[in-house]
């Protein structure tokens, strides 16, 4: 079967790709564009850790196909620092040491970021409802979800 | 495996019916690709429904509401009129899974997975949603209690899938309600699902109800018998008990790791209880 020509944009940058049908999103970010920031941790839409936004909408990348990525947005963690400037969220998961492995750190960030965009000012009960599609197995989740409202907090400016 | 994004609701069908059933229907893929990554289906072509205007999208008519079969339940969950007109619809499709999949999962793809345990499908029946169905001979309207026939199987014929869902427009004095019962606060498999709509007089009296169980039979049961034990009461303490009765008795579950059979049917009777009492005061809540 021949391979898809797939034309799209990610993390603001016009990008072409090949790939076949059964090569998901998350496969070509991370195996065809070298994008490896976002994780492969279930394959099954369950962990969170291959977290990506697709025309804004926060979504697993291994429950996309490659293909359906054609002339939609796509924003990855490595869209998330400007340079060498952190994002808020960034700073704040350091600061709050919200990580330990950091397997599932991407998909926290770029979950965290989501809500952030939608609503500068959660309460904890919606980040955590927000973030149950995240797992991690280190921190305890407690950490986290102070640093994102920390963060929420700093971006607000209060 | 192919891929094809048809733009046309005739595109689709030709595609699917030229497939003699080789091909699979992806809307927002949250089952389908679990399934192919499992090798539990290997279709030789991928028909993705999601560019076909006709399935997107929610609009408000004369009628009711139209949602389009192929929107996420994250755009559904937001849309404000129908969060008001039909609370325990939305209430049931916010169910399904986390952030991440709401941002995909649809109510077509949720229906025609033909899971038991679809969080949404029993709310879409009770609250008497269609399904508008395109296919090789044309559109046709069909109830969502006659989609699915079985686990993992549905009354679709080849070439045939599911467009839109059309919601009624509520009566006065209506309100509708969804409860599953799960071991965890959030993202688990329904051991028992209700969804209960009901509408009553101006006197209160309960004129109009419809109750749908889900995860206790091999389809979604709407159960007319529990309907009955409601209409022509105030909803009191008595007929909530008659309904418990109807809805654990129409209970054909199995017994599985997420519970016996004993306990499915008994949660049943006990959910179906709580939604009414949701949907009771939904309801008087609209009244005046």
């Amino acid at each position: 079967m021949a391979k898809h020509h797939v034309t799209t944009t990610i993390n603001g940058d016009p990008v072409e790709f090949l790939c076949s049908t059964e090569q998901t999103l998350l496969d070509v970010l991370r195996d065809v564009l070298y994008l490896t920031g976002s994780k492969e941790g279930c394959a099954s839409g369950d962990c969170g850790a291959c977290s990506v936004t697709l025309d804004g909408r926060l979504v697993c990348a291994c429950l996309v196909l490659g293909v359906e990525a054609q002339g939609r947005r796509i924003e990855t963690i490595e869209g998330m620092a400007k340079g060498d400037v952190l994002h808020p969220l960034q700073q704040k998961f350091l600061e709050h040491a919200a990580l330990q492995c950091g397997i599932c750190t991407p998909g926290f960030l770029v979950a965290a970021k989501a809500l952030l965009d939608r609503n500068p000012d959660p309460t904890e009960t919606e980040v955590r409802y927000w973030l149950a599609g995240n797992l991690c197995r280190c921190t305890g989740y407690d950490k986290i979800v102070r640093a994102v409202l920390d963060a929420a907090a700093d971006m607000r400016g209060s | 495996m192919d891929y094809r994004s048809p733009g046309t609701v005739k595109e689709a069908v030709d595609l699917l019916a030229a497939s003699g059933g080789g091909a699979h229907i992806l809307a927002g893929g949250t089952d389908l690709l679990v399934k192919l990554r499992t090798g539990f289906v290997a279709p030789k072509l991928v028909v993705d429904l999601k560019a076909i205007p006709q399935l997107r999208g929610i609009s408000s008519d004369a009628r009711g509401f139209r949602i389009g079969a192929a929107t996420s339940c994250a755009e559904i969950g937001e849309h404000a009129a129908l969060g008001a007109a039909w609370p325990g619809v939305v209430e049931a499709l916010r169910l399904i899974g986390s952030t991440q999949i709401q941002g995909r999962a649809t109510l077509g793809g949720n229906l025609c997975n033909a899971s038991p345990a679809a969080d949404s499908v029993p709310a879409l029946i009770a609250a008497g949603a269609a399904c508008e169905v395109a296919g090789p001979a044309g559109e046709r309207e069909v109830p969502v209690e006659r989609i699915v026939t079985g686990p993992g199987r549905t009354s679709l014929a080849n070439g045939e899938f599911v467009l839109a869902f059309r919601l009624p427009k509520p009566p006065a004095r209506s309100g509708d309600a969804y409860l599953r019962l799960i071991p965890r606060t959030e993202m688990d498999i329904a051991v028992v699902g209700v969804g209960v709509a009901l509408a009553l007089d101006q006197a209160g009296v309960c004129t109009q109800a419809r109750v749908a169980l889900g995860a206790v039979a091999p389809t979604q049961l709407l159960v007319a018998d529990a309907a009955a034990a409601l209409i022509g009461t105030r909803v009191d303490a008595k007929a909530l008990a008659a309904l418990a009765v109807a809805a654990s008795a129409a209970c054909k579950p199995i017994d599985d790791k997420r519970g016996t059979i004993a306990y499915r049917v008994k949660v049943a009777g006990v959910l179906a209880r709580r939604a009414a009492t949701i949907a009771l005061e939904r309801a008087q809540a609209k009244r005046g």
